[in-house]
């Protein structure tokens, strides 16, 4: 074991680390992680982009973009980054079997996490959007003493259950030095196909308000659809399976005001 | 671990874990609806949250910030009531600050895991339901090896229908058969969506998952609870669904999955 902490060393070729996090589970991380991502190519087709699926325990990635099998290795002993859609991706879940529980105490999660830093063969990236896990342990604090981040998105659902963890969260990141570059509200209001009506299942404005609270940007609002849902079970997330609708036009802005929050947090 | 630890959970009739594997199920509110639900058949139920990085439970009980106090056995978990008839220990009650994150590595947080497991003095309990963070880690670990000298009745798994959370609970499935956990049931949460104003029911998140996956791993299906938004408020604001609800149908799957589940660990 190395005494100290470890030194915050970039990544080869990769110019910006976004991470997507949240405090809470299930409040669309990784949805919303996969869909920035191809939000920022929309938006602009000459940045590269690729993901980092960071959820150890539950690797949510290879079944949102439709990718499965083992990486292969470079000649140098690097992992070949599975790509779909234009992003290449790395998870845990392309090397563990897919019922294979990841029975990890912190010190194997922190091992691995290198690994899948360190050991992959990105090539050149304007971003690494990296999708976190829930929780403010092990898996982040590797991660953000390992690597310089440009940016923290942080996704919450409007109830306070869930603006509770966010709130924590967002209070991780500033202790360890990484800005926030702002929230994202999610499943936000309901709209019942039928009769149009509108349910707030989860709450109102929840994070609309934490953001103003905290004083940091609210990056969106993402309305809770199930043909979100659906293309996410069927492994083609909304911005690219149905690039047209109001849900991936939700994506595609909160694409643009991570871009334009960059520049704001530029050291 | 000395053996009069033991002690504080002897009289503790049965032990359930709540897992999941995928985070945002509703593993903290059916435990709640669950506590609740036992706590109206007359049972005398406990509640452990080893959620240390997202503590919920307390809030949904609305207990507040009481003043965690020590005994000669141990902690004295905190009551939501006069009768005693529902106590609850969380980490929520032992930080200074409600707002302040909990960014400790593993071995941090498997040792305090150890003393919430062995160092509260609960007291008399007919079911004392043990609600855990997502994933498959420290807490996990620490909980069944803590739990290991007495007895653990098994686990209830709680998902949503949609693919990406079925998939994560298989893993947790496999993670009980490898650590001897005996499944109880799988409950299928937030499935379906019925309209306030039309009645149209909407499968926001598919719908079906959890029964499938109970097929699937040879486990039992406890049963759907539909996704109320009546439910979450009242999560929210801390009120006792199933008072407050006794009529919805929403009331009716959570009774009966806790009385499936009773007759469960009582034939055990």
């Amino acid at each position: 074991m190395t005494k100290g902490l470890p030194r915050q060393k970039p990544i080869a070729g990769i110019k910006q680390v976004i991470v997507v996090a949240s405090g809470k589970g299930g409040v669309g991380k990784s949805t919303t992680a996969v869909n920035l991502a191809l939000g920022l190519t929309a938006n602009d087709p000459s940045k590269s982009v690729g993901m980092l699926d960071a959820d150890v325990y539950g690797p949510s990635i290879p079944k949102l973009m439709n990718l499965k099998g083992n990486p292969e290795l470079t000649d140098n002993n690097l992992m070949i980054p599975l790509t779909n859609y234009g992003i290449p991706c790395m998870s845990m879940g392309f090397l563990v079997d897919d019922v294979a529980p990841i029975v990890w105490r912190g010190l194997m999660v922190m091992s691995a996490i290198e690994k899948l830093l360190r050991q992959v063969d990105w090539g050149s990236l304007d971003y690494l959007v990296v999708d976190m896990p829930p929780g403010t342990g092990d898996v982040q604090l590797s991660i953000t003493q390992n690597i310089p981040i440009a940016g923290a998105v942080i996704v919450s659902t409007p109830q306070d259950i869930a603006l509770m963890d966010a709130r924590r969260g967002a209070e991780m990141f500033k202790k360890v030095n990484v800005p926030v570059l702002g929230l994202v509200q999610n499943m936000s209001v309901f709209q019942c196909p039928n009769c149009n009506h509108q349910t707030h299942i989860f709450g109102s404005d929840g994070a609309r308000q934490l953001a103003e609270t905290l004083g940091v940007k609210l990056l969106g609002d993402v309305p809770l659809h199930l043909n979100i849902r659906e293309t996410s079970d069927r492994g083609k997330p909304v911005v690219v399976s149905s690039p047209d609708s109001p849900e991936a036009e939700a994506y595609r802005k909160v694409a643009s005001a991570v871009v334009q929050r960059l520049k704001e947090v530029r050291p | 671990m000395e053996h009069s630890n033991d002690g504080n959970l002897a009289q503790v009739q049965h032990v359930v874990l709540v897992l999941s594997g995928k985070g945002g199920v509703g593993k903290s509110t059916i435990t709640t609806e669950l506590a609740l639900a036992l706590r109206n058949a007359g049972k005398k139920v406990g509640i452990l949250d080893v959620d240390l990085c997202g503590p919920s439970i307390p809030r949904m009980l609305s207990v507040g910030r009481p003043d965690v106090h020590q005994c000669d056995s141990g902690w004295v978990p905190v009551y939501t009531d006069a009768k005693k008839s529902l106590a609850l220990m969380s980490i929520g009650f032992l930080m200074e600050d409600p707002d302040e994150a909990v960014v400790w590595r593993g071995p941090k947080k498997t040792a305090l895991i150890g003393q919430f497991v062995s160092d509260v003095a609960w007291g008399e309990l007919d079911v004392l339901l043990v609600d855990t963070p997502p994933g498959t880690s420290d807490e996990h670990l620490a909980v069944l090896e803590n739990l290991k000298k007495h007895r653990v009745d098994g686990a209830v798994l709680v998902t949503t229908p949609q693919a990406v959370s079925t998939g994560d609970v298989r893993r947790e499935i496999t993670f009980c058969k490898k650590t001897g956990v005996r499944i109880l049931g799988i409950i299928e949460n937030m499935s379906g969506f019925v309209c306030p104003h039309c009645s149209e029911c909407s499968n926001i998140f598919s719908k079906g998952g959890g029964e499938e996956l109970a097929k699937l791993t040879g486990s039992e299906f406890l049963g759907s609870v539909p996704l109320d938004p009546l439910l979450s408020a009242s999560i929210e604001e801390g009120k006792d669904f199933v008072q407050s609800f006794p009529n919805s149908a929403t009331f009716s799957a959570l009774t009966s999955i806790s009385q499936t589940l009773l007759s469960s660990l009582q034939a055990a």
